[in-house]
């Protein structure tokens, strides 16, 4: 077929067009709510850009380049790159998995000397963009198939146990339900959610039994009855509610919070860096976060409708319930909603990893806004 | 293309669904958030306040005891403890060193701060060595700049400068022992102190105070950010005795550790002057604890350092009685003062024979000779005629078989045997010849020294039954209101010229010979004997020399007095235990007593303008 439906010709688009397609309204959003992090670390310690704000500034400076980076590389190019980087995400992970087993202890990490690499991080921008990639070589009739079910289905469950076994039950979490929400987005059919639905007990039931190692069944069981430890794990959700129901309204003001202050808040540079910003700001700063976590969201949903490619548009909206996934995991655990599983804040807590995969997830977002109206063929080198 | 603008439409739809649930989602953690921090943030607010302060007690300095001129007995004194904050220092154990080349710190002191300083979190202080001198103090704070994390802190402890000669009187305080719980948190405090004994426990509410605050805001390890608030505590209050330390002091080394009891009071108002238990202790020992030797030691000591015996040591009151019997048999009408009794050194009363102290007795004796001399005889005769219930009545009226009420702890009632107390406590009827032995003060008889000596000031005062009393309350009047004794003033001047003789007649008064030569300070008194075991016919016969006679077989040595004579003031009650007679060991030291306190005027209060020392001069 003809690309005669484009109003551009997109593979002839000019480094300065890209630019100037560039999705500036997502960078500037980015932005804010980096600046709003900066603010809390700088106030975790005590009023001081060391030791967390600083480093904090320069890696989200190299995120942005990052990002812009990827936003300029052509969505073809990255939907002919998915599968290897799904690849080469899974070979990290069972190397983790084999270095740990050959005696260097549970592992989570690859020491790079300049930064390290964490394999699980990469598998969550890997596996949405190998998942819109099966998805956009899927016709809608195939979609809705059952055989078009086991590829994804081994796409998310295959790192899902290679990641439990590091242990790390957050990540495993994140990465089910937000290849769930791709295969959603896909359109399969709809009776597959409800039988996954159906053997989600028994999948708990084996998980609990076989799976989870004994902290986690305690965060659990902490979880569903609090009392049952409090100066143990119960004791940094408790202090964590305590923090956040004295804030109030307005807060205590910025570097006023007692508790986080004074140390009762276990982790306020990175896990709990939610709970010092609504004890410092109040219930008013965590609305102003809370909103611009919202646009950033919509912001994704917007580039994913804009997208004329399915690739596009599974990716802006894998990345982008990614995203909220994050969001939502860290304050539901600071608030006492769910376990603590170790989820950092997207963009405000302290951490170079997580800031890094973030950031790459943007630049892909980027990348299919500014590619919106690129046509992506069915396959690599294939016709569209 | 179809199916792909199905596909597209199907993905529109979907999207919108998770879009939706995500909004959802973030409406549910708003909820959430609104629920903590509008619905319960009072509660939260509570929290976080009880996490952030810590509320710290400050001991309030204990009220502090005085004698009646002012002179403290129980006073604070400031101790200096060298403390070390670990994280301060850049090693312990070269910091150890240098503080070692200052001061004496024992090995044990060394291992045993190396051994806390690694257990506990580097802020808090460890004490290296309590109670530095001064001239310690100052070598540590010149070399401070060398010492990083080297602090004096300054404390408070009980301090009794007079050591034992008041140990009686004042007590001693302690740490504060499990009974003594009330759920007050100032009790639970490390090295709070107790009064234990003496004033130092009858009086521990008033001494005491309450706690001051400190709010201080502490962060989760525990570690003082900085104080907040901070409350003074009341200070107990202080304390003004009746006694007189001078004459104290002068009755503790008069007495010299021989196991003996002397009290004197006011006659009038009741103050008591000088309190002594002889021997006495140290009460400064007690407050840091005592070795197991030392408390070994003195409880162990047959001559009982730690019993406070002017009030827990009953004695027969032997001859001191005589008064009382005398009193009565007035009262009853048995006899007439002018009536003589003929003594032939023993009277027989059905197949007993009881003796006089004179072996070959006193012949014909009246009343006021017969206390003069102490005849024996003479009281067997008019306690026969008087019957036990009515000498009984009349010693009751001069407070004994009764606690006196003196503010101290420890104090018995001795005992005045009537026939229904044997018939009640032994179940036996009362002997004929038991009143006889009552007559002369021995037999189930038990008094204290402390009810000896309002004894004779009942005799001595004008008909008052005064009580005593040792706490000066300030706001009470200088002269309490007693009841009147009731006895016939006639009566009293009898056994008065008694008492007198007794001391002053040339010819044979007892105690002539411990008479006070002053006549304006001169005294009188009574002798008393008060066996320790019953006499039996050889020792008798024997006749033993009292240096031949075991020491705790001997006869306990009495004296009661008063003085001077024409204007009573003092009167003093004094008891050796095993001294042997009366009149050879009692009745010296009462007139030494006496003398001193007659010439220190221990019964005056200094003027109304000058007020007693103020706390600081004692110190």
């Amino acid at each position: 077929m003809a690309a005669t439906s484009h109003r551009f010709a997109p593979p002839g688009m000019t480094l300065l067009q890209k630019l100037g397609a560039m999705s500036w309204g997502l960078v500037a959003l980015l932005m804010l709510t980096a600046a709003l992090g900066f603010a809390m670390l700088y106030s975790a310690a005590n009023g001081s850009l060391q030791p967390w704000a600083a480093p904090q500034m320069a890696r989200f400076a190299v995120g942005l380049v990052l990002m812009v980076s990827l936003a300029m590389v052509d969505i073809r190019q990255l939907h002919r790159w998915a599968f290897w980087v799904f690849g080469i995400a899974l070979l990290l992970l069972v190397g983790v998995e084999v270095a740990g087993r050959i005696g260097m202890g549970a592992q989570r990490w690859i020491d790079l000397k300049v930064f390290q690499l964490q394999p699980s991080e990469v598998m969550k921008v890997a596996l949405v963009l190998a998942l819109a990639r099966y998805f956009h070589g899927q016709s809608g009739e195939q979609t809705r198939k059952w055989t078009s079910l086991f590829i994804p289905a081994a796409m998310i469950l295959v790192p899902t146990v290679l990641v439990l076994r590091q242990p790390d039950l957050g990540t495993a979490l994140l990465l089910v339900a937000g290849g769930g929400a791709v295969m959603f987005a896909a359109g399969i059919a709809l009776r597959w959610f409800a039988i996954a639905g159906g053997l989600t007990p028994i999948a708990l039931y084996v998980g609990w039994k076989y799976l989870l190692h004994d902290y986690q069944r305690d965060r659990v069981l902490t979880y569903l009855d609090p009392e049952r430890d409090p100066l143990g794990a119960g004791y940094h959700i408790l202090q964590s509610k305590i923090a956040l129901g004295s804030g109030g309204l307005f807060g205590k003001g910025f570097m006023e919070g007692t508790q986080s202050h004074l140390s009762f808040l276990p982790e306020k540079q990175t896990d709990f860096i939610f709970t010092m910003l609504a004890e410092e700001l109040g219930l008013a700063g965590a609305l102003l976060l809370l909103l611009l976590y919202l646009l950033i969201m919509a912001y994704c949903f917007g580039v994913a409708f804009r997208s004329t490619s399915q690739f596009g548009r599974l990716v802006a909206i894998g990345i982008g319930v990614n995203f909220f996934l994050y969001v939502f995991i860290n304050i539901a655990m600071v608030t006492g909603l769910i376990p603590v599983v170790g989820v950092p804040l997207p963009l405000i807590s302290y951490g170079g990893t997580a800031m890094m995969t973030l950031m790459v997830g943007f630049g892909l977002v980027a990348s299919v806004y500014v590619h919106r109206d690129v046509e992506v063929p069915r396959e690599p080198g294939g016709s569209v | 293309m179809r199916q792909d603008i199905d596909r597209r439409k199907r993905f529109t739809r979907r999207a919108l669904v998770l879009g939706g649930l995500q909004v959802a989602a973030i409406g549910g953690l708003v909820g959430r958030l609104y629920g903590l921090q509008v619905v319960d943030a009072e509660r939260y607010q509570v929290l976080a306040e009880e996490n952030r302060i810590n509320v710290r007690l400050l001991p309030p300095p204990r009220g502090l005891i005085f004698d009646r001129f002012g002179e403290g007995l129980a006073i604070n004194r400031q101790t200096y403890r060298l403390v070390l904050v670990s994280e301060q220092t850049d090693s312990v154990a070269a910091t150890l060193d240098r503080i070692a080349s200052l001061i004496t710190l024992s090995d044990r002191d060394i291992r045993r701060v190396l051994k806390e300083t690694s257990r506990r979190r580097g802020f808090v202080p460890v004490t290296v060595r309590e109670d530095l001198s001064w001239a310690e103090v100052t070598r540590v704070e010149v070399n401070a700049p060398e010492l990083p994390g080297v602090q004096i802190e300054v404390g408070q402890s009980r301090h009794y400068p007079f050591a034992d000669a008041a140990s009686h009187v004042t007590g001693y305080v302690g740490a504060v022992s499990e009974a003594e719980l009330t759920g007050d948190p100032l009790l639970e405090l490390p090295g709070f102190r107790t009064g234990k004994n003496g004033v130092e426990r009858v009086f521990e509410q008033e001494l005491r105070g309450t706690a001051g605050t400190r709010q201080v805001e502490v962060n989760a390890y525990g570690r003082v950010i900085r104080e907040v608030a901070r409350e003074e505590g009341q200070p107990g209050h202080d304390l003004t005795l009746t006694l007189d330390m001078g004459l104290q002091n002068f009755t503790a080394q008069r007495l010299d550790g021989e196991a003996a009891s002397v009290v004197v009071m006011d006659v009038h108002n009741g103050d008591v002057l000088s309190l002594v238990s002889s021997p006495g202790f140290d009460p400064n020992a007690f407050n840091y604890g005592l070795t197991s030797e030392a408390w070994q030691g003195l409880l162990n000591d047959p001559k009982a350092p730690l019993i406070n015996k002017t009030l827990g040591g009953q004695y027969p009151p032997g001859s001191t009685f005589k008064m009382v019997v005398a009193l009565a048999a007035l009262e009853a009408g048995v006899i007439d003062p002018g009536e003589t009794v003929y003594c032939p050194g023993f009277m027989e009363l059905g197949n007993h024979t009881f003796h006089c102290w004179k072996r070959w007795g006193h012949g014909h004796v009246g009343m006021v000779d017969s206390i003069k001399q102490s005849c024996d005889v003479y009281f067997y005769e008019v306690a026969n005629r008087l019957g036990m219930d009515r000498i009984a009545e009349m010693a009751e009226r001069f407070g004994l078989g009764a606690p006196t009420g003196v503010e101290l702890p420890g104090e018995r009632s001795g005992l005045v045997p009537t026939k229904a107390w044997k018939e009640a406590v032994l179940g036996e009827s009362w002997q004929g010849g038991e009143t006889l032995i009552a007559g002369i003060g021995q037999g189930y008889m038990l008094t204290t020294p402390m009810q000896l000596a309002v004894m004779a000031a009942r005799l001595a005062n004008g008909n008052v039954a005064v009580s005593p009393r040792l706490h000066r309350d300030p706001s009470a009047p200088d002269q309490p209101l007693f009841a009147p004794l009731g006895v016939d003033p006639e009566h009293l001047a009898i056994v008065q010229d008694g008492m007198i003789r007794v001391v002053n007649d040339p010819n044979s008064g007892t105690a002539y010979a411990a008479r006070i030569e002053d006549e304006a300070m001169a005294m009188a008194g009574k002798t008393g004997t008060a066996q320790v075991r019953r006499i039996t016919k050889a020792d008798r016969e024997a006749n033993l020399a009292i240096e031949d006679i075991p020491w705790n077989e001997r006869d306990h040595a009495l004296f009661v007095a008063y003085a001077p004579i024409d204007a009573p003031r003092y009167a003093c009650a004094v008891v050796v235990e095993h001294g042997g007679g009366g009149s050879r060991v009692a009745a010296p030291i009462a007139r030494d007593v006496l003398r001193e306190a007659q010439r220190r005027e221990s019964a005056g209060w200094p003027d109304e303008g000058t007020p007693p020392r103020a706390p600081g001069a004692a110190v």
